[in-house]
């Protein structure tokens, strides 16, 4: 039963993704991509993985369609027919989908017993009985995520930090690019207007 | 009796699917989206108790949430064609 629904809800996964990709109209689009993220994790959470699941649910389908959805009000609602032809996309999408399935040939299979978790035995027995003591937090997720893999959590801030970074310096810098002399402020902050200025000064 | 649930939700989501992929207009397609978010939601909490975890509940519960939040901000977008320059606040309400 577990493999049925799990096979069912990724072809429902398989479906939507091509009906994104068919569809013109982008805010139908939008509406399917929310209701993708919204299947993934309901896939996350068969497989048993609610952590993830949460994560899919509240990033794919909450913010991110919320966010789509602000950036389409600045465009059009219908995608522009493409000039020119897609092969060369569809050629490179397929070489990167054939190396990331290339990537998962080495790992254990979905419930194999010869995944680290369970070839380890000791490490779950470990993080479960000895971190109230060596930690000192209750969640055993947390402190997992927190410390026993902290330096792991780290290097994953600093990418979403970097990504934060890169994305504030291209929209701030276009903002504040034709007042020269104008005060500096931070990022993010509402173009200043003239009578500011004055009191400023 | 929760495998049968089961089948039939999978079978109601395949078509509410159908629905959203082919719907003519995109009512129909929002529809039909917020019913198989509704699906899934019930797909979880069925799932929970045919595994015998009905802590999964609390999942189901979050994901009506979210399912909630996105249909409100697809027909807010609908009605304002924008989804918070407030210039439209004090006019209409």
């Amino acid at each position: 039963m577990e493999t049925l629904t799990i096979m069912v809800l990724l072809a429902f996964l398989v479906v939507i993704a091509v009906g994104i990709i068919v569809l013109r109209d982008l805010l139908a689009g939008v509406v399917l991509l929310g209701l993708y993220s919204l299947v993934a994790a309901g896939a996350f959470v068969v497989m048993d993985a609610v952590d993830v699941a949460f994560t899919e649910a509240a990033v794919g389908a909450g913010i991110s369609t919320i966010l789509f959805l602000g950036a389409l009000s600045f465009t059009k609602h219908e995608q522009k027919p493409r000039g020119h032809d897609s092969v060369t996309a569809l050629f490179f999408v397929a070489v990167t989908g054939a190396l990331l399935i290339y990537g998962t040939l080495d790992m254990p299979h979905y419930g194999s017993d010869l995944s680290p978790a369970q070839t380890h035995p000791e490490l779950t027995q470990h993080f479960l009985h000895k971190s109230d003591s060596e930690i000192g937090i209750p969640n055993v997720v947390t402190s997992v995520l927190a410390s026993y893999r902290g330096y792991d959590t780290l290097g994953e801030t600093v990418v979403v930090f970097t990504a934060g970074v890169a994305v504030l310096s291209l929209l701030g810098l276009r903002r504040r690019r034709p007042e020269e002399e104008a005060p500096e402020d931070a990022p993010g902050d509402l173009p200043t207007v003239p009578d500011d200025e004055a009191e400023h000064k | 009796m929760f495998v049968a649930a089961t089948l039939a939700l999978l079978v109601t989501m395949i078509l509410t699917l159908f629905r959203a992929l082919v719907g003519p207009t995109i009512f129909d397609r929002l529809l039909a989206v917020n019913s198989f978010g509704t699906k899934t939601v019930l797909l979880i909490a069925v799932y929970g108790f045919l595994t015998k975890r009905p802590e999964f509940l609390d999942i189901a519960l979050v994901y009506a949430l979210i399912n909630y939040i996105g249909t409100i901000a697809v027909l807010k977008f609908f009605e304002y064609d924008d989804l918070g320059s407030g210039a439209y606040q004090e006019d209409d309400f």
